[in-house]
């Protein structure tokens, strides 16, 4: 194998073409994945010198490593060749209001319940929207701006505070960190990026939208999220998709950084097309997310995911500095032909760190879902504590529920909790609802958010709404 | 009201109720007692639609419709209520938030408007004093950690809250202190009306001196064996079950 340097060297030496010159302009790469793709997407966003040798590189890593198998995941696997890696939406301009967003988008925006136009009169979201690649409309800007508070998308980012982005890309989830990690940093579009000063505290949910839109487009979102010394950031990822036939892959790495006493809440509703019932179609995630937390600082990871054909994540945090904390609250469903394999993986290095998960899985019909989590204390991270809830709720007789805990401790004054449970939804909870009036369908989602409520708690009001709806209509007809 | 025919009902094949007649008028307060395991629990899950009991024969008709023909959620709307022996723990489930979804369910079924939050809440606060419980579990979930008492306390909470037609008290008083019998008993009294009716399960006499029955009936091995006056209850106190099984057996 070659050497990083001999790699870099011939990253810079090879002679800087495009195999298909004449396609610059096109909105499209052509299918396939190989050096000169990557040249023409970083060609393409007008970037640095600097990650476009980033992107090489990973790519090299990337092509070195083999596809991981899951035991407890079947998918067909993609052809990483047969798929486009970049394309941009027709509206091309940059916007500056609303009025400027292509009406069509607005409309999908407002079918989903989620229109921009609600969502700025909302107490003070900010929303970035992400279609297909290119980012369409960053709002709030100025108000931020005037805190200092940088956030916009990721390749906007690159060309405005390239100091800060090359500073931290990749510190948190390096290229070598796995297989979709890697393809992610050789041919990532775009996404988000935040920065909070030094001992400011953003006054308003930073949330973006993301939703995959053309056919075949495999899409590779990376978001970089800095909070600086003393800062607090809440931010919100919500996603989703309308129906297709085919499998749409989606490798996302997501990067937190909290330097000392900072604190990042991240939150993530994701409602990506799960196939049909019959299993046909519906999306791959396979994403990459993860924390690092400087001392006194926090990261909490709240998810509720409903969506996906197949779900591949473990949000984590990397408990670097002393009395640093992490959480994660997650609730996933998984029905008909859904799969997941999810969990979260907490690493302590500093002393006195403290981490909390709290999963629920929720599977009906046919779905298979899987807990897996790490949680690792350094030999140094004395007086350390893990606390690991980890819950499954069974709707039917075919579904299944599985849990993988791996645990870890190298010292003798830390700690480590961990509880599990698995249950059927009980027909006497369900009853009891009925008499009092209610609906089976009712009465189910009622018990289920019951079920799910130490999650939906740490969501912002508004999104938690969201949640709760989507719970309900991803819950729809699954039992009886 | 309520006419129960020669109701037969059985669960995994065993026949449990064994023809049972019984009819409840508007106004009317009626006891049934009878020994464990005779089939009073049976026959209040079986009249609230639970459906792992198969009824083969007999009918059931309630304010002219024949319920067995419905969804036991259709019967609660109908104002049909039960008071649980067991109370189901639903975790994460506010009582509030439980009864809001119930009633506003309920209303959207009659194609009303849900209830207005601030005519839910004096209601909520009304009844709950009737109870004695004075908003003290609203934002606890259903029945979660409560102690035995509590829990039969929330269930004619409920039942405040939602003014059925029927309301079937499934030994509600047992596990209760005096104090709290005298509350519950209390509770029933005052959601009395002409209009409504109600059925009390109970083991003992004691909580038929605050709840005066208009009948009391003997339920024994899945059949009403004897029906009297409040004083039955007060011979059955004194000499147990076993004369009335002799005469049932003789008769
Ligand atoms: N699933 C079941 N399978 C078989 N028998 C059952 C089942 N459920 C209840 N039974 C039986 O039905 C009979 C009646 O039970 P039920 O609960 O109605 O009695 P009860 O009169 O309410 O008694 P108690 O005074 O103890 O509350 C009992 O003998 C009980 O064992
Ligand atoms: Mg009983």
């Amino acid at each position: 194998m070659a050497s990083e340097e001999e790699l870099l060297e011939e990253i810079t030496n090879s002679e800087y073409k495009y195999g298909f010159v004449t396609n610059i302009e096109s909105d499209k790469a052509p299918k396939g994945l190989s050096e000169d793709i990557v040249r023409f997407i970083s060609a393409k966003k007008n970037e640095p010198e600097w990650l476009l040798e980033y992107r090489l590189k990973s790519l090299k890593i990337w092509q070195g490593m083999i596809e991981p198998e899951w035991a407890h995941l079947q998918y067909p696997k993609p052809d990483f060749q047969d798929l486009h890696y970049y394309s941009a939406p027709k509206p091309k301009k940059k916007l500056d209001s609303l009025d400027e967003v292509d009406p069509e988008l607005i409309d999908t925006f407002n079918k989903l319940g989620i229109s921009l136009e609600e969502q700025k009169r909302l107490t003070g979201v900010a929303v970035d929207v992400v279609m297909d690649s290119v980012s369409v409309k960053t709002t709030f800007k100025e108000k931020l701006g005037e805190l200092g508070i940088i956030f916009c998308s990721f390749s906007e980012a690159v060309q405005e505070h390239p100091e800060l982005v090359k500073k931290y890309l990749g510190t948190v989830v390096p290229s070598a960190d796995n297989f979709y990690a890697a393809l992610n940093s050789a041919v990532f579009t775009d996404g988000s990026f935040c920065y909070i000063p030094k001992g400011v505290r953003c006054p308003m949910e930073l949330s973006t939208y993301f939703r995959i839109n053309e056919a075949k487009t495999g899409q590779f979102e990376r978001t970089l999220v800095i909070a600086d010394e003393d800062s607090y950031v809440s931010y919100l990822e919500g996603c989703t998709a309308p129906m297709r036939d085919e499998n749409q892959l989606h490798a996302a790495v997501v990067e937190l950084i909290a330097l000392d006493r900072a604190e990042i809440k991240y939150s993530t509703i994701q409602n990506w097309y799960p196939g049909s019932k019959e299993g046909k179609g519906g999306i791959y995630n396979f994403v990459t997310k993860r924390g690092l937390c400087m001392e006194d600082s926090k990261i909490s990871w709240t998810q509720v995911e409903t969506g996906s054909a197949v779900t591949w994540k473990y949000p984590g945090c990397i408990l670097k500095g002393d009395r640093s904390v992490g959480e994660f609250y997650s609730v996933a469903v998984t029905s008909n032909h859904q799969q997941a394999d999810t969990g979260s993986k907490m690493l302590h290095i500093g002393k006195n760190t403290k981490s909390t998960i709290i999963s629920k899985g929720i599977s009906a019909g046919q779905a298979n879902n899987s807990y897996r989590g790490l949680v690792k204390i350094n030999k140094h991270a004395t007086n350390s504590r893990n606390f690991t809830q980890c819950d499954s709720l069974l709707m039917g007789n075919k579904c299944g529920a599985h849990t993988f805990p791996y645990i870890e401790i190298d010292n003798s004054s830390s700690k480590v909790e961990h509880e599990a449970t698995t249950s059927k939804i009980g027909e006497d909870q369900i009853f009891y609802c009925k008499q009092r009036g209610m609906d089976e369908e009712t009465a189910i989602n009622l018990i289920v958010n019951g079920y799910c409520k130490e999650v939906l708690n740490q969501l912002p009001m508004e999104f938690a709404v969201e949640a709760q709806k989507l719970l309900e209509i991803s819950l729809e007809g699954s039992v009886g | 009201m309520l006419k129960i025919k020669n109701l037969h009902a059985s669960i995994e094949d065993n026949e449990i109720l064994k023809g049972i007649n019984l009819e409840v008028k508007p106004g009317e307060v009626h006891a049934i007692m009878g020994p464990n395991g005779s089939g009073k629990s049976t026959l209040s899950s079986v009249l609230a639609g639970r459906d792992e009991y198969e009824v083969t024969e007999g009918s059931v008709e309630f304010l002219g419709q024949d319920l067995l023909d419905m969804e036991a959620e259709d019967r609660a709307r109908a104002g049909v209520f039960l008071a649980f022996q067991y109370p189901v723990e639903i975790p994460g489930v506010s009582n509030i938030n439980f009864l809001k979804t119930a009633i506003n369910e309920a209303r959207e079924k009659k194609g009303l408007e849900p209830m207005p939050a601030k005519e839910f809440l004096s209601r909520v606060k009304e009844k709950a004093k009737l109870v004695g419980l004075e908003g003290k579990f609203n934002n606890r979930s259903v029945n979660e950690g409560f102690s035995g008492g509590e829990k039969k306390r929330n269930e004619i909470f409920q039942m405040a809250m939602l003014e059925p037609k029927l309301a079937i008290l499934d030994e509600t008083d047992s596990g209760l202190d005096i104090d709290a019998l005298k509350v519950v008993a209390d509770g029933v009294n005052k959601l009395k009306s002409p209009d409504n009716a109600t059925i009390v399960i109970t083991h003992y006499q004691r909580l038929l001196d605050y709840i005066i029955p208009d009948y009391v009936h003997v339920l024994s091995n899945g059949k009403i064996v004897k029906t009297g006056g409040k004083e039955l209850a007060l011979e059955l106190e004194e000499r147990g079950y076993d004369w009335i099984k002799e005469e049932a057996v003789n008769a």
